[in-house]
């Protein structure tokens, strides 16, 4: 029999498979300490693919698209479970999209968007395995330890 | 092909080759006849933040010879942006007053921004460190016109490959139509990663060189670019190099026939004035070309060709 070694949930949303120490920097990132009901934060945990992971558990909040692109860019390998009255009823894996809108801030200080208070950022996402992405305005190409979420 | 018609000029990368071809054949039409009164009644308003003196004036000469108007900053300074007016709402006042704007500032991608938030097409003079298309055209049109083709030509780009926005652009649109690129620099002035980047995903072939006494035989046209003092934290690395990539007649004994010396000027002494009288001298023209090109592309986006 399995061991949970976080209590179940009723209503809400489950991210494992978060890898190894990013979980802390996920709660900052949702800024969840300042969710009003219970946020349950596991580190730790035995990984069959990824040898140790982090998981959260988040009671009566399903995340926003927006928030879940966060996650992408920081926790490629995170999958999202919703949790309806105790079932699972999406789960999903993280998939950074196209175009990222308003969720990153450009790593170039010449860039447009670090100056003008009405630009958005908007960045494209480059193909390959590693996360690589194109600031729409200075052109640039930034790697994924450049990559700052707002 | 998209639609030129309204349509903002920000990026060579927003091009497809098709279209690029589309620019230089009209603009090769304006240099074969102008026609006076093809923008009569339409404003330009030439808004350089930033100092330019070529690039503005064949924008405003451009406008004029087709018989638009233009409304113009006197000097960057004496703009609202000095004030501490944003690049977006600067826009957003003067794009009421005219029909089409040419720009120029230091942030990059202040030309993308602007497009967002004006009604009339953008035609981007140069955004930071980022991108300069109009030069890039004139620069396409001056090859195309000396050599009569674009694909499998050897061009060598040389001089301050990393902050020259000029040859970034240039780099890609040639890689674009398939030439083969030869970039010359001492190494911290060599092309950014950014651009090569750029170029492996195009499939494009190039190489990178210190010096270019060996490679002048191959070379159809030599781009020179100045080499700025100020890029160099130690001056006597300046002191060492800044001989290595001066273009004097001794240099051009070996060269093909139909090759060409283009800079985007200005020069300061990267380019020997004996060259000005050799065949190979073409930057004169080029810088001439920037009108027929600036030409051709306030008349596409406003809708008249």
């Amino acid at each position: 029999m399995r061991a949970y070694k976080v209590y179940a949930i009723k209503d809400g949303t489950v991210i494992d498979h978060i890898p190894d120490g990013q979980g802390m920097g996920i709660i900052d990132l949702l800024n969840l300490r300042q969710w009003n009901r219970t946020v349950t934060l596991g580190i730790g945990f035995h990984s069959k693919k990824h040898g140790k992971k982090d998981v959260i558990k988040i009671e009566d909040k399903e995340l926003t698209p927006a928030e879940v692109n966060k996650i992408a860019i920081v926790a490629p390998t995170a999958t999202m479970n919703i949790i309806r009255n105790h079932k699972i009823v999406k789960k999903f894996n993280v998939e950074l999209p196209e175009t990222l809108e308003g969720i990153v801030k450009c790593p170039n200080p010449a860039c447009v968007t670090n100056h003008d208070p009405v630009a958005t950022t908007r960045f494209f996402k480059e193909n390959g395995k590693k996360i690589e992405l194109r600031c729409a305005y200075c052109e640039r190409y930034f790697k994924e330890h450049e990559i700052e979420v707002i | 092909m998209k639609p030129f018609k309204n349509r903002n000029i920000i990026s060579i990368k927003d091009f497809t080759k098709e279209e690029i071809m589309h620019i230089l054949n009209t603009a090769k039409k304006f240099k074969i006849k102008v026609n006076p009164i093809l923008l009569k009644h339409k404003i330009l308003a030439s808004l350089f933040f930033e100092p330019s003196t070529r690039t503005r004036f064949s924008f405003e000469s451009a406008m004029e010879r087709l018989g638009g108007s233009i409304i113009s900053l006197a000097e960057a300074k004496s703009s609202s942006a000095s004030k501490g007016e944003s690049v977006s709402d600067s826009i957003k006042i003067v794009d009421k007053y005219c029909d089409v704007i040419a720009m120029r500032h230091s942030l990059e991608g202040s030309a993308r921004l602007a497009s967002e938030v004006s009604n009339n097409p953008i035609l981007n003079g140069g955004d930071g460190a980022n991108q300069h298309p109009t030069q890039t055209f004139l620069d396409l049109f001056s090859i195309l016109e000396t050599q009569k083709k674009l694909k499998g030509l050897n061009v060598a780009l040389v001089g301050d490959l990393k902050y020259g926005r000029t040859t970034h652009s240039l780099a890609y649109a040639l890689g674009m139509f398939g030439a083969r690129l030869f970039f010359i620099a001492p190494p911290s002035l060599q092309m950014p990663s950014y651009v090569t980047h750029d170029l492996k995903k195009l499939k494009a072939k190039y190489s990178t060189h210190t010096e270019p006494e060996r490679i002048m035989p191959k070379l159809d046209i030599f781009y020179a670019t100045r080499i700025q003092k100020e890029r160099f934290g130690d001056p006597m690395e300046y002191e060492k190099v800044k001989d290595a990539y001066i273009i004097t007649n001794k240099l051009l004994t070996k060269v093909k026939k139909n090759f060409k010396i283009l800079h985007p000027l200005p020069r300061v002494n990267e380019i020997n004035y004996e060259v000005d009288n050799t065949p190979y001298a073409y930057y004169f023209e080029q810088a001439n070309n920037g009108l027929f090109v600036r030409e051709a592309l306030l008349a596409l986006v406003l809708g008249k060709v």
